[in-house]
């Protein structure tokens, strides 16, 4: 098999498989088979989607730069897999908070979104995701034409938003969110030392 | 953040409901005929130094509510206690070899009887009562836990008070090496919690010394600790050592934390929203019954009502008080 057939018929469904896990394993301590979602439940599936959410922005976004420095132009072929997971994590989060935590009680939701500044910037975060998914098609890339990159870009305003809502929530101890502004601050950090730094050969366009 | 199955409790060594309610009714019997009972040579302990042990003599309370308490598990395996880490189990997880013994408490301060006494000493002349009180956290989820305890108004009648106390101020025990998170500065150590002499004179509070009629463990505050139940859970501070009687309003530790977030009142108030999150509800710990997707949906939050409910018993401690600037 060539790289290209063994990406498309092997490595694209282990990795498909591998970003089930999580929640697959949500389902398992639900059902408690895997395990146990501890005395909050609710709180704690919110907290798992919402992590593993980031976590997928992020890895998304680490795959330019692994690209680059790999010199493996093939990786780029996970990146929209990769970036719908992030949004499917994320969407999974607010819908337990929409549906499990708030109950579906529209005052509360409305008062959440519009007076909670982490909830304010979690929602808007989840709105770019949503618009990037549903132009994530190669048809949509193509009608967009030069406007779709501009459009995608965007996926770096909802990471810091992202990260802010985390880091805005926790009661005190930031280290977990630090963590993740770290990694994403190295991440743009690459981009930008990239741009500055004159171009030896233009043979890979910069797309993300 | 994948929690782990609490593997160190076996469900063997949980109380069950019914076992728990077959114990107060035999208690509740000896303490009628108690008066049968003989004077040994060597009395067993109050507050025994084993885990998990009975506690012997307790009465029941007016005070409690008949709501249907959470399991020993939830009460014991999810809980705030930044001495032992930030993590919702992380008391439970980092507890278990810290060993809450031998123990005093200094009482300093303001008051006409001051020194240090051994943990026995400082229980020993009061009563043992079994109060259930619903326990609400600043992050808007609450239980139903059967404490064990003395009422704090009547420890504090003890030390003779002077006039010019005006609040009473609790220190949790300060050791890095026994209290892992200690070693990092979450918090400004020792964490510091106050009330005013006519809020830790009123009936409600106690210095909990068990729950489920058994020695608290480790996790919630061993040996002792304070509760009181119409005000947010950080107030009810654990591993008590000291106790000083001032007439300065003392910097709480969250309020030194974040006293933007945090006041030195801390009342339970659905009307004052914390800067980032609503007041307004709150999720009742194991409301789901059962596993599975539809035990999710059947548990909605419920309203969170001021004081926590207490309102009858401690409103009167707050006329003329501006709730929303004293949060």
């Amino acid at each position: 098999m060539d790289t290209l057939r063994q990406i498309r018929f092997v490595w694209k469904p282990l990795v498909f498989v591998a970003s089930l896990v999580p929640f697959a394993l949500v389902v398992g301590d639900l059902y408690e088979i895997t395990g146990t979602l501890g005395a909050n439940r609710i709180e704690e599936i919110q907290d798992r989607f919402g992590n593993w959410g980031l976590r997928f922005v992020l890895i998304a976004l680490a795959v330019t730069p692994a690209r680059n420095i790999l010199a493996k132009p093939w990786l780029a072929r996970f990146r929209r897999m990769l970036g719908l997971f992030a949004f499917f994590y994320v969407l999974l989060h607010f819908a337990t908070w929409l549906f499990l935590d708030q109950g579906l009680l529209l005052s509360a939701i409305i008062e959440d979104i519009v007076e909670r500044p982490f909830i304010t910037i979690g929602f808007a975060a989840l709105l770019i995701l949503l618009a990037l998914t549903a132009t994530s098609t190669a048809g949509m890339r193509r009608r967009l034409g030069s406007r779709w990159q501009k459009l995608h870009n965007w996926v770096y305003v909802a990471a810091i938003l992202g990260v802010w809502h985390y880091w805005w929530q926790v009661k005190l101890d930031a280290s977990d969110p630090a963590v993740y502004a770290a990694i994403l601050a190295a991440l743009l950090g690459y981009r930008i030392w990239r741009r500055k730094k004159p171009r030896k050969q233009a043979t890979v366009p910069s797309t993300a | 953040m994948l929690i782990k199955k609490a593997a160190d409790i076996r469900p063997s060594e949980i109380t069950s409901k019914e076992n728990y309610l077959n114990r107060r009714q035999f208690m509740q019997a000896a303490a009628m005929a108690g008066g049968t009972m003989v004077a040994g040579e060597a009395l067993p302990a109050i507050i025994p130094d084993e885990r998990r042990a009975k506690l012997e003599g307790v009465v029941p309370s007016r005070f409690s509510t008949d709501e249907t308490t959470n399991s020993y598990e939830d009460i014991t395996t999810y809980n705030n206690y930044y001495e032992f880490g930030v993590r919702k189990e992380d008391p439970y997880r980092n507890s278990q070899r810290f060993e809450p013994r031998p123990w005093s408490i200094e009482v300093s301060g303001n008051a006409e009887v001051t020194g240090s006494f051994a943990l026995e000493d400082f229980v020993k002349p009061h009563t043992l009562e079994e109060r259930i009180y619903r326990l609400r956290c600043v992050e808007a989820w609450s239980m139903v836990i059967p404490w064990v305890g003395i009422s704090l108004a009547d420890v504090i009648k003890k030390f003779k008070p002077l006039a010019s106390a005006k609040y009473v101020v609790f220190e949790t025990l300060l050791d890095p090496d026994r209290m892992p998170g200690q070693r990092s500065r979450s918090l400004r150590w020792p964490y510091v919690e106050g009330l005013t002499i006519a809020e830790a004179t009123n009936p409600l509070p106690i210095l909990a010394v068990g729950v489920y009629g058994e020695v608290l463990p480790n996790q919630n505050g061993a040996p002792l600790r304070l509760i009181v139940p119409w005000k947010y859970g950080f107030k009810s501070i654990k591993g008590i050592v000291r106790m000083h009687f001032t007439d300065q309003q003392p910097r709480t530790s969250w309020d030194l934390a974040a006293p933007h977030e945090y006041g030195f009142y801390a009342n339970v108030n659905p009307k004052v929203a914390h800067p980032r999150w609503s007041q307004a509800r709150e999720r009742r710990i194991g409301a789901e019954q059962g596993s599975g997707l539809q035990s999710l949906f059947a548990a909605k939050k419920q309203a969170t009502v001021l004081f926590n409910g207490y309102g009858e018993h401690v409103a009167h401690l707050y006329t003329g008080l501006d709730l929303k600037k004293n949060y």
